[in-house]
């Protein structure tokens, strides 16, 4: 990876009087990626966004953005479009005057700029859209008018802050595979802001995982789901059981009043806790000789449509409640209702070790 | 890691330049209208006649004269009174408006609303038809034990009728905001009438019925047309500042009574700040708006009480209107229009009167695209903080100087011989300046109202597509926000063409408007022509009334149609 990055953060600081936003943030980013910032509210990652955007001034630190220091420059000099949640239509013009704002600035010929907002509105699925004012379309359709907006000056950055977050679960899920496959397609690098976990897997070639101004994780989706690299990163993407355990010499750990095999992780005796996910703890199929098998019992059924939620309860865990996820159709095969009893594995290998 | 050291500050664009421009030139305008004028007063108030300073000395100096100490105790009382008086009724007024569920509603708004349109002074002079030497019921006033109008009876009274309205908006909207869950609980709790209304309207009306309170205090107190016409011999702060300055030439003292006019003002505004911060908390988004249940008494009682206010300020008016067509008050009643003809041609009234149209229309003008641009570059640009802060307190200040004070100020400042401005003395532009900076808290927190609702990214996108702000303003927030222009523009005009106070040091016999007309009628005892003038402009403003809400409605149609 010799290749310049794209956009590149250096020691970027955030201060609010007292309030430490963002703790020097460094970052590079290659053209033509889609990444998320994700993490709860008040982590610092909407201020990261508008520091991009020249909408706050960093405290301390650099951007560069293809080559360019761009530190300094106020928004109006910088190469960017950007959506906001609120979407921020003009509400009194109509969609293709809005789809145009940027283009008629520019001077260019009549013809030009209607070809050009005919191509945008066609990209974001809108075709014929072009005299309907912002009331009357609906939040998933300002949304779609709102990126067309933004990309109409063919920015080389696309930002959008909670893009997706005004709207109700279905639009969600279907502009969010659209505006992925429109990003793949133009091939513009791509930030967005999000708390969604669910949206930043699904969207983002890779996730910043973010926590009080800091940057926690950065990888691939699969990464940071299946290998946090902190056990905030475990606990706020995905569900996870978390469970107190100490560390035994030679590898394996000791999980309530019994010796499970693990990774290695530390020295003989630390305290820690094991991250595991629910689907790393199987049910089935268990084939005699594997190691980490215990029988444990059934406590509660939450039913989440495509699987079950289940909480067992075990000897082998003590008073440690364990979560599994386990299929609807695998729950009636077997005959498994509350109070049933059934041997569960876990896997070693999927184990997350931290102190 | 990398911590590389770049100062915080960024780079300007040459578009925020123009914003900073703009900003810069705003803090300039009320620096040298507003606050130069103020401190000049100050300035007065510290020193002697030949200019040297002396510290309080002319503050110890008025203290030791008894007459003007008069003036302060009068000022004092009165105006405690009117407010005792006007509180409780504009409350009620607002109560039966608000929570019960009479008739004609809208028609009892409108008629108690109408002495807005006119001068404050039209109801001193229908008081002197009504109670003064020759009034109709004189003889009936006297049987109560009050010897003669003129006076603190008649100041006390005609106060009371041109307070009522502004009480009255103020209580209207503080029992506006009522939640009705709290009185659907209360009522399941079987609370009784009166212990609601105690713990909880009263309550929620808190802050209104202080904001009210206070704000009549410093009406009456300020107020320079009514003890003028009816006062007689009763003398006030007002008419002394006047008196002080314009008849004696006494400036010192002059500015010493003037710091006294501010010191409630400034109290007022204060209070009114704080109240302000605290009372948005008051309703949540949940509320749900109280309806009040049908009540055949009290909406009995409501509907006689709301016709009877209304039937006193229908007299009032109606008095100015009747006495303005008399051929010879109270001799010959019957109708002529030589009142009219006198005044408009005679006296030169009709000059003034146009005179008034044109300030009327250049402060709602400029004053409405002053305030609007202002507002603007405060809400909606950035960087220049310093400059920020600044045009922010100068916007607020003139709600709580007094028109007497302000038009004091603009003596003091713009008549002194070493002002290079003096030339604006006197002059047009000098009354429509100060008119608009009388009023531009109003204008200001209005277009302030209005662009605070607009999306706050609409800048920050513009800025992304390197579209400068003002394109932005002029194709999206003016058409949006024209409504609200709409509004700023008639409050300018109706105030406008009202507004005695500040107008009253600054004209010249070829600037002189028709309000100040009134004033100068009166004193040469030509009644008839004085009401005729305050009943013409009142009519002006009613017609200005109607056709900014028929521009409202115009406007409302050619740019808001992306509402509906």
């Amino acid at each position: 990876m010799t290749e310049q990055p794209y956009l590149q953060f250096e020691g970027i600081a955030k201060q609010f009087g007292s309030f430490t936003a963002l703790k020097g943030v460094d970052l590079a980013i290659p053209k033509g990626e889609f990444v998320c910032f994700l993490g709860p509210s008040g982590c610092g990652k909407t201020t990261l966004l508008r520091i991009v955007a020249g909408l706050e001034t960093q405290s301390a630190g650099r951007i560069r953005q293809a080559g360019r220091d761009i530190s300094q420059l106020p928004p109006a000099q910088r190469d960017y479009g950007i959506v906001f949640q609120s979407y921020a239509l003009f509400p009194n013009l109509s969609a293709a005057d809005n789809v145009a704002y940027g283009l008629v600035n520019r001077r260019s010929p009549k013809a030009q700029i209607r070809e050009r907002v005919t191509e945008l509105l066609g990209l974001v699925g809108l075709p014929g859209s072009e005299s309907r004012l912002p009331a009357q379309l609906s939040g998933g359709q300002q949304q779609r008018i709102a990126l067309a907006r933004a990309l109409a000056t063919s920015p080389g950055l696309l930002l959008l802050d909670e893009p997706l977050s005004a709207l109700d679960a279905i639009v969600r899920v279907k502009l969010r595979d659209e505006i992925k496959s429109l990003q793949r397609r133009l091939g513009v690098t791509t930030v967005m802001v999000t708390h969604d976990q669910e949206e930043a897997l699904a969207m983002a070639d890779r996730i910043v995982v973010m926590n009080h101004g800091a940057i926690e994780q950065v990888g691939t989706p699969m990464q940071v789901y299946r290998e946090p690299a902190t056990a905030f990163v475990a606990d706020f993407v995905g569900r996870v059981n978390a469970l107190p355990a100490t560390l035994l010499a030679g590898g394996g750990i000791q999980l309530g009043p019994s010796r499970f095999e693990g990774p290695h992780a530390g020295p003989a005796g630390r305290d820690v806790t094991v991250y595991l996910r629910p689907e790393d703890v199987l049910a089935g199929p268990l084939r005699p000789g594997d190691s980490n098998v215990f029988e444990a019992c059934i406590e509660k059924i939450e039913f989440l449509g495509s699987y079950c939620l289940v909480q067992v309860a075990s000897p082998a865990l003590g008073e440690q409640r364990l979560s599994v996820t386990l299929s609807p159709n695998f729950l009636s095969e077997q005959g498994l209702r509350l109070g049933s009893r059934l041997p569960l594995r876990l896997l070693p290998e999927r184990m997350r070790i931290f102190a | 890691m990398s911590m590389a050291l770049v100062p915080a500050r960024r780079h300007t664009d040459p578009s925020e330049r123009v914003a900073h421009a703009g900003l810069a030139l705003l803090v300039a305008l009320l620096l040298l209208f507003l606050a130069a004028p103020l401190g000049a007063i100050l300035k007065q108030a510290l020193e002697d006649a030949s200019g040297r300073f002396v510290g309080l000395a002319n503050f110890i100096a008025y203290a030791r004269t008894p007459a003007l100490l008069d003036s302060l105790h009068n000022s004092l009382w009165v105006s405690a009174l009117v407010t005792a008086i006007t509180l409780p009724l504009a409350f009620a007024f607002a109560y039966a408006l608000q929570r019960s569920r009479m008739r004609c509603k809208p028609l009892f708004r409108g008629i108690t609303l109408l002495p807005l349109l006119a001068p404050s002074l039209l109801s001193a002079i229908s008081l002197i038809y009504w109670f003064g030497n020759q009034g109709l019921l004189k003889d009936a006033m006297q049987a109560t034990g009050i010897a003669q109008i003129y006076g603190a009876p008649g100041i006390v009274l005609a106060e009371c009728f041109a307070v009522f309205p502004h009480a009255l908006m103020i209580l209207i909207t503080a029992l506006s905001a009522a939640d009705g869950r709290l009185y659907e609980a209360a009522e399941a709790m079987g609370t009784k009438t009166w212990r609601r209304f105690c713990t909880i309207t009263l309550p929620g009306a808190k802050y209104g019925l202080i904001s009210a309170a206070l704000v009549s205090f410093t009406l009456v107190m300020t107020d320079f047309g009514i003890p003028k016409v009816i006062g007689g011999n009763f003398n006030v702060l007002a008419t002394d500042v006047f008196k002080l300055v314009i008849g004696q030439q006494d400036f010192q003292r002059g500015a010493v009574v003037a710091l006294l006019l501010l010191a409630p003002a400034v109290l007022t505004f204060g209070v009114d700040r704080l109240i302000a911060s605290k009372q948005t908390a008051m309703l949540t988004a949940r509320a749900l708006p109280y309806r009040p249940k049908a009540s055949a008494w009290r909406d009995g009682l409501a509907t006689g009480y709301c016709a009877l206010v209304a039937a006193l300020v229908l007299a009032m008016i109606a008095m100015a209107v009747f006495a303005s067509f008399a051929s010879f008050w109270p001799y010959n009643l019957s109708p002529t229009l030589k009142h009219y003809t006198m005044g408009l041609v005679d006296a030169e009234v009709g000059e003034a009167f146009v005179n008034s149209l044109k300030m009327a229309a250049g402060t709602a003008l400029f004053g409405t695209a002053l305030v609007f641009i202002g507002a603007y570059l405060l809400e909606k640009t950035q960087g220049a903080d310093p400059l920020r802060s600044a045009a922010r307190l100068l916007a607020m200040l003139p709600m709580a100087v007094p028109g007497l004070v302000l038009g004091l100020g603009y003596i003091f400042f713009f008549n002194a011989p070493t002002n290079p401005l003096g030339g604006l003395y006197h002059s047009m532009a000098l009354l429509t300046l100060c008119t608009i900076v009388h009023f531009y808290t109003t204008g200001h927190l209005t277009a302030v109202t209005a662009l605070k609702a607009l999306d706050a990214e609409f800048e920050a996108v513009s800025a992304s597509l390197k579209v400068p702000f003002w394109v932005t303003f002029r194709r999206v927030t003016l058409p949006i926000c024209s409504p609200a222009l709409v509004d700023i523009a008639r409050y300018f005009f109706i105030n406008a063409m009202t507004t005695i106070s500040a107008v009253v040091f600054l004209y010249s016999p070829e600037t002189k408007v028709a309000a100040i007309a009134i004033l100068n009628l009166d004193e040469a005892g030509e009644m008839g022509a004085a009401a005729a003038c305050a009943v013409l402009i009142t009519a002006a403003s009613s017609l200005a009334m109607l056709a900014f809400m028929g521009l409202a409605w115009m406007v409302d149609r050619k740019t808001q149609a992306w509402r509906h």
